[in-house]
């Protein structure tokens, strides 16, 4: 179906203004995917999984939505797209997370 | 079959609503173009078509609900006049940026300061840099049939831009007058279904309308703009081409009144036309070669087509209702003249205001300014610039 | 050189000179001419003078001006005289028709010497013997139509009894005034 509209992907700060759509339409859901924004860290959340209790309370507050939950169990950070809040690490009761300098 | 009736212009574009029957209509009461709301939620309220209409508490808010329902895939429009189009700046700008065919009817009114309900062309010509395609109308007729050609341009693959549709405000929306109607069924065969390709609201193809463009992207954007406001040109004459086929009735981008022999010339838009067409019997009967262009679409601009069509007169008048304040004159002025130095044409112009504030505009205003044309002709009075029309001194 | 004949209505906010414009100009429209009919607008306060305009010919009509020199004016309140220059502009050849109870004697010196044709009609005694209210439209667009010549009488009357019909669908009681007091007034207009 989107094959028949302008492939976006393809559309970046070197096209010229003949391929950018009308409107600056985005053709296609989730194209935030593609826009790596963990390259903004500046600190990094690491995970101490031997302190994690799995009690999920760092998963809804993530405002990247960079802490995935599969079958009840949260899984590593999104490093592609967390920005390095370390709101994550402040709401933890069990001091599981710690921010680390750098990427 | 046309039918034979007489209406106000805010009439008569209320019932062009009726026959194209669009999907969604915000709107905020202003005057003088409050009756167009009024008349088509009665048509709604009376079962007469199934338009949605949002009232809202603002022109602000008018504005972005026609933006939102046009990026959901609706035909939507809205009116307004004066202020109400100023206090719709910001979103006229992202109406165009963002590609969407909306519709605005206005109702041309003076901008307060000082507060004037009256008519002058400052609100439209104010928005004349916005991206929308202007369409303007000399009475209750073309208002309709401006209308009814709207969304065959703005819809159109290779535009995809908003129109403001205009009327002189009182002078035409207030009087009642003969006007030729189509029948509801031949307006809809001509308008059409509206099947936009990319909407909100396809679940089936998501997409996202108006992202940030930051200076990467930002003049990309403009110049496709550009193109788009080119690209209307040819569009709007092939409509026009096929209105007249339905219609009977031929517009382009502007209109020529006894002008291809004419010495002296007037340029103008809107109602005050057809007060200096019968200045023009008045004069030619006199032997005087008077003539007019009067400028039915002003976005985009007709630049070549105008100077061709003027290159021949002696001396134009070119004349704005609306004040700019300008050291090169109001806006109509300063394009034309543009147009006629590109064009290389060796034609004396100036440029008056006139009907500024709803200031009235008379057979013998106009036959007093083409007595002026002649006599910088023959060179018996120098040519002054930015005059007021009916000024008191 | 004009082609149409010009009407100007002088009136107050509230009495109905813009409707009665608007009806002549649809009387004459429905008989098959180019009309316009519109007001100029201002404040729009109740009692406030107002003026609204008709031209009406047998060829479209382009000018989009206030009429200036008018063939004819309608005053539906005589109050008017003293306060607004009635007369101005209105051609000898044309004529005025006023409404008031007063022989034209008394209206003649409020005319600031104007030449031409001068008819009075006690629209509100029609309006009153007719309709039980003061409505002054009515009578006044019988007068315009029989001094100005826009139409026969019988054709006036069946274009009104039409337009009534239809205006009045949901009041059919208040017809039949109305027509008495255009008819009152045809004949009446002095």
């Amino acid at each position: 179906m989107a094959s028949q509209r302008t492939d976006i992907s393809k559309i970046n700060e070197k096209s010229p203004y003949t391929e950018i759509t009308p409107g600056n339409q985005i053709y296609g859901g989730g194209g935030s995917r593609e826009f790596k924004t963990g390259e903004w860290r500046t600190q990094t959340p690491v995970m101490n999984w031997e302190k994690c209790a799995q009690c999920l309370l760092c998963a809804p507050f993530c405002p990247d939505s960079c802490i995935p939950v599969e079958d009840g169990k949260r899984q590593d950070f999104d490093y592609d797209h967390c920005k390095g809040c370390g709101i994550c690490a402040k709401v933890c009761s069990f001091n599981a997370i710690t921010m680390k300098e750098g990427i | 079959m046309s039918i034979r009736e007489r209406m106000s212009g805010n009439e008569a574009v209320a019932f062009g609503i009726k026959q194209v029957n669009p999907d969604v209509m915000p709107a905020f009461p202003i005057t003088p173009s409050t009756e167009i709301p009024q008349m088509v939620s009665t048509f709604i309220a009376n079962g007469e078509i199934d338009t949605e209409f949002i009232p809202v508490e603002s022109e602000h808010s008018s504005m972005s609900a026609t933006i939102g329902a046009s990026a959901a895939g609706a035909r939507a429009l809205t009116a307004t006049s004066s202020c109400g189009l100023a206090f719709m700046w910001e979103e006229l700008y992202i109406a165009a940026s963002d590609r969407l065919p909306l519709v605005l009817c206005l109702v041309n009114r003076a901008l307060t300061g000082p507060i004037n309900i009256n008519c002058d062309h400052s609100d439209s010509m104010g928005a004349r840099d916005s991206g929308w395609l202007q369409v303007y109308a000399e009475n209750n007729q073309e208002a309709y049939d401006n209308f009814l050609m709207a969304y065959r341009v703005t819809e159109h693959k290779d535009v995809k831009l908003p129109m403001m549709v205009c009327q002189d405000g009182f002078i035409t929306s207030h009087a009642v007058e003969n006007i030729n109607l189509l029948e509801t069924e031949t307006v809809r065969k001509f308008v059409g279904n509206y099947e936009p390709e990319n909407y909100l609201l396809n679940s089936d193809m998501p997409m996202a309308i108006g992202p940030y463009a930051n200076s990467p992207f930002y003049m990309e954007t403009k110049m496709n703009q550009r193109l788009a406001m080119k690209n209307a040109k040819k569009v709007i004459l092939d409509v026009c081409n096929e209105f007249a086929e339905i219609s009977g009735r031929h517009y382009g981008f502007f209109e020529e009144y006894q002008l291809s022999d004419a010495d002296y010339a007037l340029v103008m838009i809107g109602s005050a036309a057809g007060t200096t067409k019968d200045a023009i019997d008045n004069l030619r009967e006199a032997g005087i070669k008077a003539g007019l262009l009067k400028i039915r679409v002003f976005r985009p601009f007709p630049d070549e087509e105008i100077a061709a069509a003027l290159k021949h007169v002696k001396v134009v008048a070119i004349m704005d209702r609306s004040e700019g304040f300008s050291a090169t004159g109001g806006p109509i002025g300063a394009e034309v003249k543009a147009a006629l130095y590109d064009a290389g044409a060796d034609v004396i112009a100036v440029n008056y205001f006139y009907g500024i504030g709803g200031r009235d505009y008379t057979v013998e205003d106009a036959e007093a300014i083409y007595q002026e044309l002649i006599e910088i002709g023959n060179g018996t009075k120098k040519p002054e610039q930015f005059k007021y029309i009916g000024l008191r001194k | 050189m004009k082609k149409h004949i010009e009407i100007r209505w002088h009136g107050r906010g509230g009495q109905g000179a813009k409707t009665a414009a608007l009806l002549l100009a649809d009387v004459a429209f429905n008989t098959g001419m180019y009309v316009q009919g519109f007001p100029e607008y201002g404040p729009e306060r109740m009692g406030a003078p107002i003026t609204a305009y008709n031209r009406i010919g047998d060829t479209p009509i382009r000018a989009h001006s206030n009429i200036y020199t008018p063939d004819y004016v309608v005053v539906v309140d005589e109050t008017l005289l003293h306060t607004v220059d009635v007369t101005n502009g209105l051609k000898e050849d044309g004529a005025i028709i006023i409404n008031t109870d007063k022989p034209k004697e008394e209206i003649l010196p409020l005319l600031n010497g104007y030449k031409g044709g001068v008819h009075t009609i006690d629209a509100r005694r029609i309006s009153i013997e007719a309709l039980g209210k003061y409505f002054p439209n009515s009578p006044m667009l019988a007068a315009i139509v029989k001094v100005a010549n826009i139409m026969k009488e019988d054709e006036f009357l069946s274009q009104m009894e039409a337009s009534y019909q239809h205006k009045f669908a949901k009041k059919p009681e208040v017809i039949e005034g109305n027509m008495k007091a255009l008819k009152m007034a045809f004949s009446e207009v002095q």
